[in-house]
């Protein structure tokens, strides 16, 4: 469509195919699979209930970032918190003492939220790889599909077991039309 | 137990009931030798076992009302069973007549020299006085049985196949959530608060409420294992729904922890005598350690243990935390009431056990009976497919 390239060297090229509905991009999904292929994907206008299983996909390490980042945070405003009241700026408040981390309670809880909500935002956006301005599947007049009845399966040139043609008479094999190779 | 796959109803009860019956009528039998010996460690003891079951029927009432409110799928399975627990609620009036009995033993209040004495409590009479107490409670256990009826009724009604109620049954809903907010409040004000008759938090009814949704959830997950155990409903209520309880009771811990911390927080901060001594009489003597045993009992302990996935989906891991959140609420409340009878510190007397069984047994007994008698999941909502088949992603 464009003739923009990528700015990256190496140069991936992606062998797309079309499938009729989400009923066998799933049945596609689950035989691209078992035939091997590691470096693929599925692209749908909306989710496909079962695709996580149907791809093979492990679980999403967002969790375990999500919990650390705002343990960190909490631990963090605690630190923060003693620093300011007892060691910085020691003030006798209300006849309490220095450090009287009821009062910080609230900052803490909330700061650890924050941190929270903010690390699964940031961090889905980072593990998608979003934003991103250009892919090579934008060339694909055909791909402009995805947005409203298409359902593809992609293989990347970056799979150990790719070859061009076989993958082609594979994805052929499994139902593909329109089957086409992307030069990145 | 056995159940007909068909209409999901049971063919043989089993002996679960029958055990539960004997269980609450030795307790209560024992308790009520409790009551001759020393009448006063029986009252308190019963108030804790009162208020910890009544707690439990209204987070049943809770859980039903607001399933039905917000249209929800994934709970279709446990429906029934949430709807029995709230339709047993209204038996606990029954449990009600013994605590009018010990007035005098529980309620400084009810004692007309000492309001006499007392211009606080002189001015607090119009409310706290014996009459009006009986009659609020009945009030609020009226409409806990209307609105547990009706919602139950249309429910029993659906599994034959009449479906004219399924939208009533979430207009319902939405006035019964706002009475039900003010009773359980109220109640909580009344039972327990009136303990302390010169003290006063408004959000005392909330962390009652709070307390007990947790329990009722723990509850509500322990009775669809036991059912498991029997090989009842096995492939209806999946570990999909185990972890959907789990994540609840992991939001519900920290509700738990946000009221109980957010009413010790201004008291704390404001440090007024007449709020402080509430606080001071639970870090009196060994009460303190009952103090700290909720912070990392009831708040640390239920919230690491259901942050991971992989134990809200693993039954065994659930049942432990539910039987933990029970024990935790029992201690909660004993917490709440105790330090007014033993004020330096607490002394667990063998009718703290006693009572919690005879009532808990009743009440189990009486939910087994009605619940034995239906289909076991709501077997004609439009939405059970989809409960059946839920999935967390």
């Amino acid at each position: 469509m464009s003739e923009t390239k990528p700015k990256e060297e190496k140069k991936v090229s992606i062998v797309l195919a079309e499938f009729a509905d989400p009923g066998s991009l799933l049945q596609a999904a689950v035989k691209t699979r078992e035939a091997g292929y590691k470096a693929f994907d599925c692209h749908s206008p909306f989710p496909v209930h079962g695709m996580d299983g149907a791809m093979g996909l492990s679980r999403s390490p967002l969790a375990k970032i999500v919990f650390f980042c705002a343990m960190s945070a909490v631990c963090g405003m605690i630190a923060l918190t003693y620093y300011v009241s007892v060691v910085a700026y020691p003030l006798v408040i209300s006849g309490k003492p220095f450090f009287s981390y009821i009062a910080y309670a609230p900052p803490i809880f909330a700061v650890g939220v924050l941190t929270g909500a903010l690390t699964t935002v940031l961090g889905m956006l980072a593990l998608n790889k979003l934003p991103m301005p250009y892919h090579p599947l934008f060339n694909s007049a055909n791909f402009a599909r995805v947005t409203d009845d298409g359902f593809y399966v992609t293989v990347q040139s970056n799979d150990p077991q790719y070859d061009e043609q076989k993958v082609k008479s594979f994805l052929a094999s499994i139902g593909g039309k329109n089957v086409e190779v992307i030069q990145g | 137990m056995k159940i007909n796959t068909e209409t999901f109803k049971l063919t043989e009860p089993g002996s679960f009931g029958r055990n539960a019956l004997i269980v609450g009528a030795a307790g209560l039998a024992l308790s009520a030798a409790g009551y001759v010996m020393d009448s006063k460690q029986f009252f308190h003891s019963y108030l804790v076992a009162f208020t910890f079951w009544t707690s439990i029927g209204l987070g049943g009432l809770f859980f039903t009302l607001l399933n039905h409110l917000v249209g929800s799928e994934w709970s279709i399975v446990l429906r029934r069973i949430s709807e029995t627990i709230m339709v047993t609620l209204p038996i606990m009036l029954v449990f009600f007549v013994p605590i009018i009995f010990g007035f005098h033993d529980l309620y400084h209040w009810s004692h007309a020299e000492a309001v006499d004495a007392d211009p606080i409590l002189k001015a607090k009479a119009g409310y706290l006085n014996p009459t009006f107490f009986v009659i609020r409670t009945v009030i609020y256990f009226a409409i806990w049985f209307i609105f547990a009826r009706m919602l139950y009724n249309m429910s029993i009604k659906q599994d034959g196949g009449d479906q004219s109620n399924n939208e009533r049954m979430r207009r319902i809903s939405a006035p019964g959530m706002i009475l039900f907010a003010f009773t359980a409040t109220y109640a909580a004000f009344d039972w327990l608060m009136s303990l302390q008759p010169h003290w006063f938090s408004t959000i005392f009814g909330v962390w009652y409420f709070a307390g007990g949704l947790l329990t009722a959830l723990a509850f509500i997950n322990l009775f669809a294992q036991v059912l498991r155990k029997n090989g009842v409903l096995n492939n209806q209520i999946t570990i999909e729904h185990y972890h959907d309880i789990g994540k609840l009771k992991f939001a519900f811990t920290i509700f738990w922890a946000y009221i109980a911390f957010s009413q010790f927080f201004l008291i704390w901060y404001a440090n007024i005598p007449e709020e402080t001594i509430f606080y001071l009489d639970r870090w009196e003597g060994s009460w303190q350690s009952v103090s700290l045993l909720l912070i990392y009992g009831h708040l640390m302990l239920p919230f690491l243990w259901l942050i991971p996935r992989a134990t809200k989906r693993s039954l065994p891991a659930m049942a432990f935390i539910g039987v933990w959140l029970l024990l935790m609420h029992w201690v909660d409340l004993y917490w709440s009431v105790f330090p007014n009878f033993h004020e330096h510190g607490f002394q667990l007397s063998w009718m703290d056990l006693t009572t919690m069984l005879g009532i808990g047994g009743i009440f189990i007994w009486a939910m087994w009976v009605r619940f034995s008698k239906n289909a076991l999941i709501p077997v004609k909502d439009p939405k059970l497919d989809k409960s059946l088949h839920f999935a967390n992603p």
